[in-house]
């Protein structure tokens, strides 16, 4: 059974707009179905802007969902108030992109992995200041650290603190919003394999957004592709970079630098700039950047469309010309 | 035990160190540490008037009326024959308790609205945010002096009019610190595990505007002073006999040139606290204000 179902979830936002104009509407997320089941991770890429990180706050209801539903464990959690919801708070949790922003530079460590426990009232303080010490142990700190503030320790540790708050909790559900993008390259590999320590030890369900490719693939069992707001591939992991059918998967695969001088990539087919989402093209979203685009793509919007073993895209031309091998250019083999 | 208390400590230690990097930084300011001086003293003078006082301040003296400064009267003394130093004295006392009472009432008012201003947005942010540019709208002692009239002459009339025009600033200013901070990833992560905004307002927003008021209510105290010492001096403010500065002042106009010192000592002790609130108000902004560019 499915642990977070997102049915058609849409976040329209009004911008600008005053006294004699109508606002314009941004539509950063604009129906986006895709279901997690319990124990898996679904990793969310995407260009910056694309709408992930607001997909993850419309799901935990930092932002009032405009559209669509958000079902989690099998109940409707998108109309809750506060109070109806606040069972379900402590089982979805997320851990932010920027660990110093996420953490209050006036509280001490302790205080910080306290607190969510001292506002749902779990346990004695006592039991929590013990539990706090616990969980700094679970994430590779050491008791000791709990007095001190946040400003004290480097990037990687700041971000275990972070993990460790999100789950003192026991939550189900962990969002993942670019943990490790704002981390060092060799921080991150280490961050990644004790988020995985923890979903084996913990059993937890991970929605891990990034917009680093290879990354993802190391944590991801299943990789969802959006692209202004629309989720446009979807796809196991080892699938999607085999055989990735959404031209704009490819344009994103074939980006990914590859550590080697001898393997000189080509430039990137696409360039054009990203359409704003205040003024989306006609038809699907990304034709003006895509090298298949016909007619039918600027009069009818593509929906997604099951091509096998769970693979989703949203093209009309996915089914031809899908190349074996994404990173290679045919051009650059004929040279 | 002692792997509580250990902590505990460490924490008290943290926080003594920094108050004592504080005061490092604070004496490097030779004008704030003036500025502190005057406050000092003005407190002093408070708290002992009746033991550094050379004469009674109400009983007349009619043989000694009009005297220049000198050894009995060290700043002079009034038409009465009072002594001009011993009143001063006495008038800090009143002078402190309209600050404190301004302050005390109106930054908690302004943090409030400014406050829930902020945090919530929308529609109560706007009408919070009209009442308080109505108030801001009309020059403060003008308001002042309305309220005054309304509702009758005196001191704690006097500092209750005054709260009311003061109020306003610490809205705007909690307001803008709320803003930044109530869409705070450290927010959004309290908010996930289901505080009420109370608890998010009281423990996480409240804290993080406390340096830029206290700032900005050290800066005030000149401004109430004056208001103050306005209000008096029409007799609007404290009434005689009460030796208020701005009410002294008033008396001694009508012998300003010939007996220059009855209006003369009084405006020299508003302009000397005003000046010291003021001196002081500077150094703890670039000391406490993140806003202020820093200087070395």
């Amino acid at each position: 059974m499915s642990l977070l179902q997102l049915e058609g979830l849409a976040q329209h936002f009004n911008v600008g707009g005053g006294l004699f104009s109508k606002p314009a509407k941004l539509r950063a997320v604009d129906g986006v179905t895709v279901s997690i089941q319990k124990g898996e991770t679904l990793g969310l890429v995407g260009e910056s802007g694309c709408g992930k990180s607001t997909l993850a706050r419309s799901i935990i209801r930092l932002y009032e969902p405009t559209g669509g539903r958000v079902i989690f464990d099998g109940t409707d959690i998108t109309h809750l108030s506060e109070a109806e919801l606040r069972p379900f708070r402590r089982r979805i949790q997320m851990i932010f992109q920027d660990p110093l922003a996420s953490l209050d530079g006036r509280m001490s460590v302790r205080e910080l992995i306290t607190e969510p426990l001292d506002i749902l009232k779990i346990g004695t303080p006592r039991q929590r200041r013990e539990r706090a010490n616990e969980l700094l142990e679970t994430v590779g700190l050491s008791a000791a650290h709990a007095g001190r503030y946040p400003h004290e320790f480097s990037g990687g540790q700041r971000q275990r603190i972070g993990i460790a708050r999100a789950i003192a909790l026991d939550p189900d559900l962990v969002i993942c919003d670019e943990p490790i993008s704002a981390l060092d390259v060799s921080i991150q590999a280490q961050v990644v394999n004790m988020l995985e320590d923890l979903q084996a030890k913990l059993g937890l369900t991970y929605l891990f957004i990034t917009h680093d490719l290879s990354m993802v693939r190391h944590i991801a069992d299943r990789i969802g592709v959006m692209y202004l707001g629309k989720l446009v591939e979807l796809a196991p992991a080892a699938e999607l970079y085999t055989r990735p059918r959404h031209p704009y998967t490819r344009l994103l695969l074939s980006a990914i630098p590859v550590p080697d001088p001898a393997v000189r990539k080509d430039a990137p087919p696409a360039t054009d700039e990203v359409p704003s989402p205040l003024d989306l093209p006609s038809g699907c979203r990304f034709r003006t950047r895509c090298p298949l685009a016909s007619e039918i793509c600027a009069k009818i919007e593509p929906e997604p469309r099951d091509f096998g073993g769970g693979h989703l895209a949203a093209c009309h031309h996915a089914d031809e010309s899908a190349p074996t091998t994404p990173i290679t250019n045919p051009e650059r083999e004929n040279a | 035990m002692s792997e509580t208390a250990a902590p505990r400590a460490s924490a008290l230690q943290a926080r003594l160190a920094e108050l004592s990097r504080f005061a490092r930084a604070f004496r490097r300011n030779p004008l704030g540490m003036v500025g502190l001086f005057i406050g000092l003293l003005l407190i002093l003078a408070a708290i002992f008037a009746p033991w550094l006082a050379t004469h009674d301040p109400y009983a007349p003296d009619f043989g000694g009326r009009l005297t220049p400064p000198g050894a009995e009267y060290w700043l002079g003394s009034d038409e009465l024959g009072r002594d001009i130093y011993t009143r001063i004295l006495y008038g800090s006392r009143i002078t402190l308790f309209i600050v404190a009472l301004v302050i005390f009432t109106s930054a908690p008012i302004g943090l409030f609205m400014g406050v829930i201003s902020g945090y919530f947005g929308g529609w109560i942010d706007a009408v919070l945010m009209r009442i308080t540019d109505v108030f801001l709208a009309v020059p403060k002692l003008l308001l002042a002096l309305a309220f005054v009239a309304v509702l009758g002459p005196g001191i704690v009339n006097a500092a209750l009019a005054i709260t009311l025009t003061a109020w306003p600033p610490y809205a705007r200013l909690a307001r803008a610190e709320t803003l930044a901070v109530r869409n705070a990833d450290y927010i959004n992560a309290i908010r996930l595990a289901g505080a009420s905004p109370i608890r998010i307002i009281a423990r996480h927003v409240v804290p993080m505007c406390t340096s830029s008021m206290l700032v900005r209510v050290t800066f005030d105290m000149a401004g109430i002073i004056l208001i103050a010492a306005g209000l008096g001096f029409i007799g609007l403010g404290a009434q005689p006999p009460l030796p208020e500065w701005g009410a002294m002042i008033a008396s001694g106009r009508r012998f300003i040139f010939d007996q220059w010192w009855v209006a003369a000592m009084p405006g020299a002790a508003i302009f000397l606290v005003s000046l010291g609130f003021n001196l002081l108000g500077d150094a703890l902004r670039d000391l406490l204000d993140p806003h202020a560019v820093r200087r070395t």
